[in-house]
């Protein structure tokens, strides 16, 4: 498998062709051709329902497209065309793709059953087949960038929610991800801790060179953050551009209506 | 009625050798098979192409729905290479295994489904998956169940005395017949079981704290 940093700089990190997702008769996402730049940092925008995070569960694998195809640096992720034909790809080019990609989730979603560094060390170790001696120094290290040193034995129930965020983001960046997919992380913290996680995501965004795919609502993170604004509505990207052009001139009225619903709230 | 505590000093030992011989013996080893056996079911049914799981599943509610003295009977009598103790292990170990497989299920479908799309986004293994994050927390759900599936087996295994299998209870009723006396043995066997049930259940509810995610 070649490194990133070997392939053509002008491959996209992310490329959608031609996603349909439905669930059931719902159709959430059609038609849909976007891409993401290595070390972009993209937020995608739009009302509730109109497919942002289903995008981010197709790029995880954690749901699978109906139609169309998702590239990941140039390779299928988990469809390819042969001779006109849309064929699934096997379960272990799937797991192989899937390792250059991190996921935060709304929920956090760590190993209730593990200590904050059994949780940073779980996949390093198992997947990544680091020595655990060197998994544990990485983990020290996360730990530190994400302000929770001396946590390491603690049980993520014995958190608070914005401490377990934070490991949960140290989680995702033990396994060295080149593309991260940020899922309404703070939505599910107390107002005045969402702060705190967006503050160490600067720092990774500022500090890496990690292709970012983000789905959020605080708008004020999505402007510091990110170079590209897409704004999605009934399943299609209806506007993008710059953060500044998109949150201060859009040109669509229904960008111009979220964006008033939302800033105006 | 009279109460005659020489008859229950006189018993003592042959219902303990009972006890310790027959009802200690097939609720550990069966215990453990149930264990085993039903944690193999409810994966199975789980993972396992469809037709597979259902004909697992109705191999399942056949033993569940028909009562273990007719299953001790019958097995009793379609392996008669097998003598009578392993009978009742085996059947004790299998028909409980249905019902642990039932407590397992139910544990594992507690777990969220953000713990499974955890560990995709991590990119771990099925097995790892499993070992490491879904069992711990399905298994930590189901122990007072399991527990008391245990308790339940302990006191149903009088009925191995449909095989012949002398258990406490049967020393007890052969005691009482051999001296006309059957009120000592049968309180003293009931007493027996109080005694060996209560603290098991106790330590149940002590291992149930012990494993909690707490710090």
């Amino acid at each position: 498998m070649p490194s990133p940093h070997d392939l053509d700089p002008s491959t996209p990190a992310i490329r959608f062709e031609g996603v349909e997702k439905r669930f059931g008769d719902n159709v959430v996402l059609q038609g849909l051709d976007f891409e993401v730049a290595r070390g972009d940092r993209v937020t995608l925008i739009g009302p509730s329902g109109s497919g942002k995070t289903t995008i981010l569960r197709l790029v995880m694998t954690l749901e699978e497209a109906n139609e169309g195809y998702i590239f990941i640096d140039g390779e299928p992720l988990t469809h390819t065309r042969e001779g006109g034909k849309r064929v699934a790809l096997k379960e272990r080019h799937r797991n192989e793709m899937r390792k250059r990609i991190g996921m935060v989730f709304q929920q956090f979603n760590l190993f209730p059953n593990m200590t904050v560094m059994e949780n940073l060390i779980e996949a390093p170790v198992h997947v990544l087949g680091l020595s655990k001696a060197d998994a544990v120094e990485r983990g020290r290290e996360l730990l530190a960038r994400v302000g929770l040193v001396g946590k390491e034995d603690a049980h993520p129930s014995s958190l608070s929610g914005g401490q377990q965020q934070r490991v949960a983001i140290a989680r995702a960046l033990a396994m060295d991800p080149e593309i991260l997919l940020l899922d309404e992380v703070t939505s599910a913290l107390d107002p005045e801790i969402v702060g705190e996680v967006l503050e160490i995501l600067r720092d990774v965004a500022r500090t890496t060179d990690i292709t970012m795919l983000i789905v959020t609502h605080e708008m004020h993170f999505a402007r510091d953050v990110s170079n590209r604004v897409m704004m999605f509505d009934g399943g299609r990207v209806i506007e993008q551009g710059d953060p500044e052009t998109i949150f201060t001139a859009p040109t669509q009225e229904r960008t111009k209506s979220f964006l008033s619903a939302v800033l105006g709230a | 009625m009279s109460w005659n505590w020489d008859h229950v000093w006189d018993s003592l030992p042959f219902l303990l050798e009972g006890f310790v011989q027959v009802t200690l013996l097939v609720t550990v080893v069966s215990s453990a098979i149930a264990a085993v056996l039903g944690l193999l079911i409810a994966i199975a049914r789980r993972t396992a192409p469809a037709p597979i799981a259902a004909l697992l599943t109705f191999v399942v509610n056949f033993i569940r729905m028909t009562p273990i003295v007719v299953q001790l009977v019958f097995a009793y009598f379609a392996f008669l290479a097998l003598d009578a103790l392993t009978v009742g292990i085996l059947v004790f170990g299998v028909h409980y295994a249905t019902y642990m497989a039932e407590v397992y299920r139910a544990g594992i479908d507690s777990v969220p489904k953000g713990q499974w799309e955890a560990t995709t986004a991590l990119s771990m293994s099925r097995s790892r998956t499993w070992r490491a994050v879904i069992m711990p927390q399905a298994i930590r759900a189901t122990l007072p169940a399991l527990g008391n599936y245990v308790i339940s087996m302990f006191k149903d295994t009088p009925f191995l005395i449909a095989i012949t299998v002398a258990d406490m209870v049967s020393n007890a009723l052969e005691y009482g017949g051999d001296h006309f006396r059957y009120v000592e043995v049968i309180v003293l066997a009931g007493v027996l079981f109080l005694i060996a049930s209560y603290p098991t259940s106790l330590a149940i509810r002590k291992l149930e704290e012990r494993i909690a995610f707490t710090t």
